[in-house]
């Protein structure tokens, strides 16, 4: 299957891949904002998205949780694959509920609930009916743990999570998108309206997590790329331009328009 | 920068002080003309009303005496005639306010709906009455009585619920629907966990304000044919033997404070022109009532949630 990816990048045999993205077009009514995308996002690795603003990379990501569905006028056209059970994602008859089940998100703003810590994180899992006290408490536990944030919030789960700072907003959210244990979480330019600190403190968390889940990451920070993700994807203009390791991308890309890109010639 | 050049910059600045000085004077007298207005007026009606207010003048009905009659009727009638109002155009309001927010479709029939919603707003409220005369009195035969005049302010204040409840909504940030659909949750569970909660505090200012509207309203209680003289009380809505409540009450004939406050001010006597005073006096400290309690609702609302 990796063999369909034009640009001829193919994983190390450790790798596997979790989603495919097939001959992937979206249109916000008549505007196409993605143009025949193929993508390999590998399992239990980082993939970053790349590229100047407005190339398309914030709408791709958000194909895989189905937030366009929210808004009317979108479509897509083409096959987003989840490789466990071969699921198109994109399919109509694939409930958008099911998909971000499977798949979470944490935002480029910090954005909890104005509910208390525990109620943030915990959310995921009412929506899923549970109820049961103990497990919720040991979920929690577990979620906060996994965002590095258990040890600075223990003694005040039951507060307001707008008394916490921004970073540790976005790992509360990191933590709300952890508790459902999903099987890939998608990020949203993450740091973006961070101080350095806290965009290096989750920067750090991202690669502890792709251990356990697969991640894919948008950012306009090429070094934020080059530092945390193991392959990347460069886009321009609605279009895949380049895909291969995040090494390969930022040392010898193939394309012209990569390499004047990573070197900041432009965007 | 040379100093011709400074000078001039100087008395261009001077020049915009001047009009913002004459504004605040502007500012000034005119909200003094309302303020000063609604001081004389309250102060008139407290000086005639206050000494009237007695225990007797709560629990009395009205009477051919000046100095016997009392208002027991008419606030007991108000306050149940809210209660129906209440009871009916909250839910309603809310849900389609909802309704039209989050589910409906948005296109030229939504648009349509969002512009007669407002319109109806503006209505004089006497249409209102004519429309429940001919609805509730004839077509429905509830009669002239609490029930009617319940659900004809329902009525009146449902396009103002409405617009408040989708105002509310609309006010929820984006991001914050987007958190909850990213973890699965449904339109449902989206609603009821998260739009609803962080935006009932305005709402139910909305909903206070617009029946604190209700209770002062008296021409369309009128064409459903209030009665101005009511020397009863309406059953009582709990009984001491089974099933222990009645709903007799709701087709009970009532009058309400405005009407009272009507009927008095039109008698010659001058006893009951101070009658009337204390009446409004009445109404007034009921409709502040209301209104505090609206915005003490939406600090307790508002403390916890920054956006």
């Amino acid at each position: 299957m990796v063999e369909k990816i034009e640009t001829g990048h193919s994983f190390s045999s450790t790798v596997q891949p979790k989603a495919e993205v097939r001959n992937l077009n979206f249109y916000y009514g008549s505007i196409q904002a993605l143009k025949n995308i193929n993508l390999v996002v590998a399992d239990r690795q980082v993939t970053a998205l790349i590229g100047p603003s407005g190339c398309g990379k914030t709408t791709l990501l958000r194909c895989f949780n189905r937030m366009h569905d929210l808004y009317p006028g979108n479509r897509y056209e083409g096959e987003i694959l989840l490789d466990s059970d071969e699921v198109n994602i994109l399919s109509r008859r694939v409930d958008p509920i099911e998909v971000r089940m499977r798949i979470s998100m944490v935002f480029q703003k910090p954005n909890p609930f104005p509910k208390s810590i525990y109620e943030n994180v915990v959310y995921g899992l009412r929506v899923r009916g549970q109820a049961k006290r103990s497990l919720m408490d040991e979920k929690v536990e577990k979620a906060l743990r996994s965002a590095a944030l258990w040890d600075e919030v223990k003694d005040r789960l039951n507060d307001l999570a707008f008394n916490l700072s921004g970073g540790q907003q976005q790992r509360l959210c990191i933590a709300r998108a952890l508790a459902t244990e999903p099987e890939m979480i998608l990020f949203d330019e993450p740091t973006s309206a961070l101080d350095p600190i806290a965009t290096s403190s989750i920067e750090a968390l991202i690669g502890g997590l792709k251990e356990q889940v697969t991640i894919l990451i948008v950012t306009h920070n090429m070094q934020q790329a080059a530092r945390i993700s193991d392959y990347t994807a460069f886009m321009y203009l609605g279009e895949m331009v380049e895909f291969d390791s995040t090494k390969t991308i930022f040392n010898s890309a193939s394309k012209k328009q990569t390499k004047e890109y990573v070197e900041g010639r432009f965007g | 920068m040379s100093g011709e050049n400074l000078q001039e910059i100087r008395e261009i600045i001077s020049r915009a002080k001047l009009w913002d000085r004459i504004f605040a004077i502007v500012g000034l007298l005119s909200m003094l003309v309302g303020i000063i207005t609604l001081l004389a007026l309250t102060l008139d009606l407290a000086i005639d009303g206050v000494p009237r207010l007695s225990g007797q003048f709560f629990t009395s009905f009205p009477s051919r005496r000046a100095e016997e009659a009392g208002i027991l009727s008419a606030w007991v009638g108000s306050i149940l005639v809210m209660l129906v109002t209440g009871l009916a155009a909250v839910p309603l309001g809310i849900a389609s306010g909802i309704y039209l927010e989050e589910y409906a479709r948005k296109n030229w029939i939504a648009d349509l709906i969002e512009i007669n919603v407002t319109n109806l707003a503006g209505v004089p409220s006497i249409v209102y009455g004519l429309l429940a005369l001919g609805l509730f009195v004839y077509q429905l035969n509830l009669g002239q009585s609490i029930l009617t005049a319940g659900l004809t302010l329902a009525l009146l204040i449902l396009p103002v619920v409405i617009v408040t409840t989708r105002e509310a909504i609309r006010a929820i940030p984006s991001s914050i629907r987007e958190a909850a659909y990213a973890v699965g949750a449904s339109k449902w569970q989206t609603t009821w966990d998260h739009v609803l909660p962080y935006s009932a505090g305005s709402i139910m200012t909305g909903v206070i304000v617009s029946l604190s509207r209700a209770i002062g309203e008296t021409a369309p209680l009128i064409t459903i044919g209030a009665l101005t003289f009511i020397a009863f009380l309406p059953d009582a809505p709990f009984k001491g033997e089974f099933p222990f409540f009645s709903f007799k009450w709701l087709m009970s004939p009532f009058t309400i404070l405005p009407i009272q406050m009507f009927n008095w001010v039109s008698r010659p006597q001058a006893e009951f022109q101070i009658n009337a005073a204390a009446a409004g006096i009445v109404l007034m400290a009921l409709t502040l009532a209301m209104n505090a309690i609206a915005i003490y609702l939406r600090y307790r609302f508002r403390k916890n949630i920054k956006w």
